[in-house]
C-alpha cells in the first residue's frame, strides 16, 4: 500500500483530500489527513462579525464533514516532518510514513511579534478579525463604543487575504453610517504599503472609494511598536498614530512546525516553486495554499486554482512522467465596500487586476474593479459555494488560470 | 525606460531610476545613485546591498523584516540607514528590481 499525507485539514488540505480520493485507487494508496482542530472556519466570514452581518455559528462547521469515506483523518498537533526519510512525527511520538506528502498547513497570525500588541490593551481596545476570538470580541466593543479613533493598521507583509483590511474600513464606514455616529468615528488605514493597494489601476480604484467614504490613508508606515499606555502606534522611523480603538492585521508566519522541521525560510513558509508547485528542496513533497512562499496572494480563491495545478502534477509525478501543469498564480478576490455593494479583481503573476467582466467576457454577470450590488451577492452566494462545492473539490465554472478575456488593458 | 550616466557608465533605468540589467552594476555606480539621493554609503550600506544582491540572486522575497533578521543590522538601523524607505532605496542601490509586495 503507498501512503499519501496531507498536513493540515483547512481549505486547501480540504479541497486536496476529496480531489485525491475520487482519483486515487483505493486498494493501492492510503490518503490521510492531519490537522490538530476539529472545527472548520469559513475565514471569509470572520469580516462581518465585528458588524454584527454574521455570528460566530455562521462561520463553523466540523472538518469531519468535510473528509470523504476512504480518508483516515488523524486529530493531532504536527511535531515536524523527517523529509529525509519521508517520516511525520505527530505530537505523542506516533509516526506516519509516506510516499507523497502535501503541506497544507496555512499562514497564521502572531501578534507577539510586534511588542506591545498582545498587551493589556489586546481585545478590550486592540482587535484582530483573524481569530474567531479576536472577530467577536470587536462585535461586543463595537456595540458599546460611542466614537472616536478608529484605526486599521497592517503590520506586515505578507498576509492573509490583502483585501480583508480594505473591507473592514468599507464595511466600518457602512455601520457607523447606519448607527448614525459616523460622523464622530475617524477611519484611518495605515500600511506599510506605498498606497491602498500595491498594483496602480486598483489602487487607483481603491484610493477614489476610500477618498468618497472619507477614510484617510496613512501609507509606509511600518510599525515597531504600539505604545499601550498613550494608545499610539509607533513606527520604525519614529513617526506616531493615535487610535481610540486600534484593529490590526498582526504579523503572518507559516506554522511553527514548519520552522521545527527545518522546512521554511524565514517567514516559516515552504520554498516552493510558483509554477509546479513542488518544493524546491524535496520531490515528494508539494505545498498548497498559504504554507508555501510563492508570490501571489494568501487566500482561498489561490488555493483553489491552486489546487487543479497540484492535483495534475500529483497525478504526473506518481506516474513518473514530467510535471507539465504550471500555475500562473491566479486570485480572484471579492472586495465587500459596504451598502449592499462589493468590487471584484482577477488576477494573476503577471497581470494586475483591471477592469472587465468575470468570468463571462462581455457578461459578467460580475463587473470587474467596478462598485455594483450584483458583485456583493457574488460574495454573499459564496458561503453557500465554499461549504458545498469547494471544500468537496468539485468543479467551479472557473477556470483554474486567469483568462484576459473580458479584461480591458489600461495604459 | 531611459538611459543614464552613472560613475562614467551608461546604463538602462527605469522611470523610478532602477536598474534594468543588475550586472551593470558596481559600487561606484551605487555610491553615485545614492549621491543623487543625499546618501553617503559606508561599508555598513555596501554590506545590506551586496546581501540583498545574494539573496535576490537566489529567488528569494525581500522584505525589511529579513534584513532586519539578516544579522547586518536591525530594523530601526535599517532606517538609519536608508532614511524614508529603507526597502525601495537599497535595492535601488543594490541594482536589482524594485520588491514588489504581493497583493
Amino acid at each position: 500500500m503507498k501512503k499519501l499525507v496531507i498536513l493540515g485539514a483547512g481549505t486547501a488540505g480540504t479541497m486536496m483530500a476529496n480531489k485525491l480520493r475520487g482519483a486515487l485507487d483505493r486498494e493501492e494508496w492510503s490518503i490521510t489527513i492531519v490537522d490538530q482542530f476539529k472545527t472548520h472556519y469559513y475565514q471569509p466570514g470572520f469580516l462581518f462579525i465585528p458588524f454584527g452581518i454574521y455570528n460566530s455559528h455562521d462561520v463553523i462547521k466540523p472538518k469531519s464533514d468535510f473528509i470523504p469515506t476512504g480518508v483516515n483523518m488523524i486529530y493531532s498537533a504536527i511535531d515536524r516532518v523527517e523529509a529525509e526519510s519521508n517520516k511525520v512525527h505527530l505530537e505523542g511520538g506516533k509516526i506516519l510514513n509516506y510516499d507523497y506528502l502535501i503541506i497544507a498547513t496555512g499562514t497564521k497570525t502572531f501578534p507577539d511579534e510586534t511588542p506591545g500588541l498582545q498587551d493589556k490593551l489586546w481585545h478590550k481596545e486592540i482587535f484582530d478579525f483573524y481569530t474567531i476570538e479576536g472577530a467577536c470580541a470587536l462585535q461586543r466593543f463595537f456595540k458599546g463604543w460611542e466614537g472616536g479613533k478608529l484605526v486599521m493598521a497592517i503590520t506586515e507583509l505578507p498576509y492573509k487575504c490583502p483585501v480583508a483590511p480594505l473591507e473592514f474600513v468599507f464595511l466600518a464606514d457602512a455601520y457607523f453610517t447606519q448607527i448614525g455616529i459616523r460622523d464622530k468615528v475617524d477611519i484611518s488605514y495605515v500600511t506599510p504599503m506605498p498606497g491602498a493597494f500595491t498594483k496602480p489601476v486598483a489602487t487607483k480604484m481603491l484610493s477614489e472609494l476610500l477618498a468618497e467614504k472619507n477614510i484617510t490613508v496613512i501609507p509606509d508606515f511600518y510599525i515597531e511598536r504600539v505604545d499601550n499606555d498613550s494608545k499610539k502606534l509607533i513606527s520604525y522611523d519614529e513617526r506616531e498614530v493615535e487610535f481610540d480603538v486600534l484593529t490590526v492585521v498582526p504579523v503572518n508566519m507559516g506554522d511553527e512546525m514548519i520552522e521545527r522541521s527545518g522546512l521554511g525560510d524565514d517567514m516559516n513558509f515552504v520554498p516552493t516553486d510558483k509554477e509546479t508547485l513542488q518544493s524546491k528542496k524535496h520531490e515528494n513533497i508539494f505545498v498548497l495554499g498559504d504554507a508555501s512562499n510563492i508570490p501571489t496572494s494568501k487566500a482561498g480563491s489561490v488555493a483553489h486554482f491552486a489546487a487543479e495545478i497540484l492535483f495534475e502534477n500529483l497525478m504526473s509525478a506518481i506516474e513518473g512522467r514530467p510535471l507539465h501543469a504550471k500555475f500562473d498564480g491566479h486570485a480572484n478576490c471579492y472586495i465587500e465596500t459596504g451598502f449592499g455593494k462589493g468590487a471584484l479583481i482577477d488576477f494573476n503573476y503577471d497581470t494586475e487586476p483591471l477592469p472587465g467582466t468575470f468570468p463571462l467576457p462581455g457578461l459578467g454577470p460580475f463587473g470587474l474593479l467596478e462598485n455594483t450590488k450584483i458583485n456583493h451577492y457574488g460574495k454573499v452566494m459564496f458561503r453557500w459555494i465554499y461549504w458545498h462545492i469547494l471544500l468537496k473539490g468539485k468543479e467551479l465554472p472557473v477556470e483554474p488560470l486567469m483568462t484576459m478575456a473580458g479584461k480591458k488593458k489600461v495604459n | 525606460m531611459a538611459e543614464k550616466t552613472l560613475a562614467g557608465k551608461t546604463v538602462e533605468v527605469n522611470d523610478e531610476g532602477y536598474l534594468l540589467n543588475r550586472d551593470d552594476w558596481d559600487k561606484d555606480l551605487a555610491a553615485e545613485m545614492a549621491k543623487e539621493d543625499g546618501i553617503e554609503l559606508t561599508d555598513k550600506h555596501y554590506e545590506v546591498l551586496e546581501y540583498l544582491r545574494e539573496k535576490e540572486a537566489a529567488g528569494e522575497s525581500l522584505t525589511i523584516r529579513k534584513v532586519g533578521k539578516s544579522g547586518i543590522t536591525d530594523i530601526k538601523g535599517l532606517y538609519q540607514l536608508f532614511p524614508g524607505g529603507p526597502l525601495k532605496l537599497s535595492s535601488k542601490y543594490a541594482g536589482i528590481a524594485k520588491p514588489a509586495s504581493c497583493v
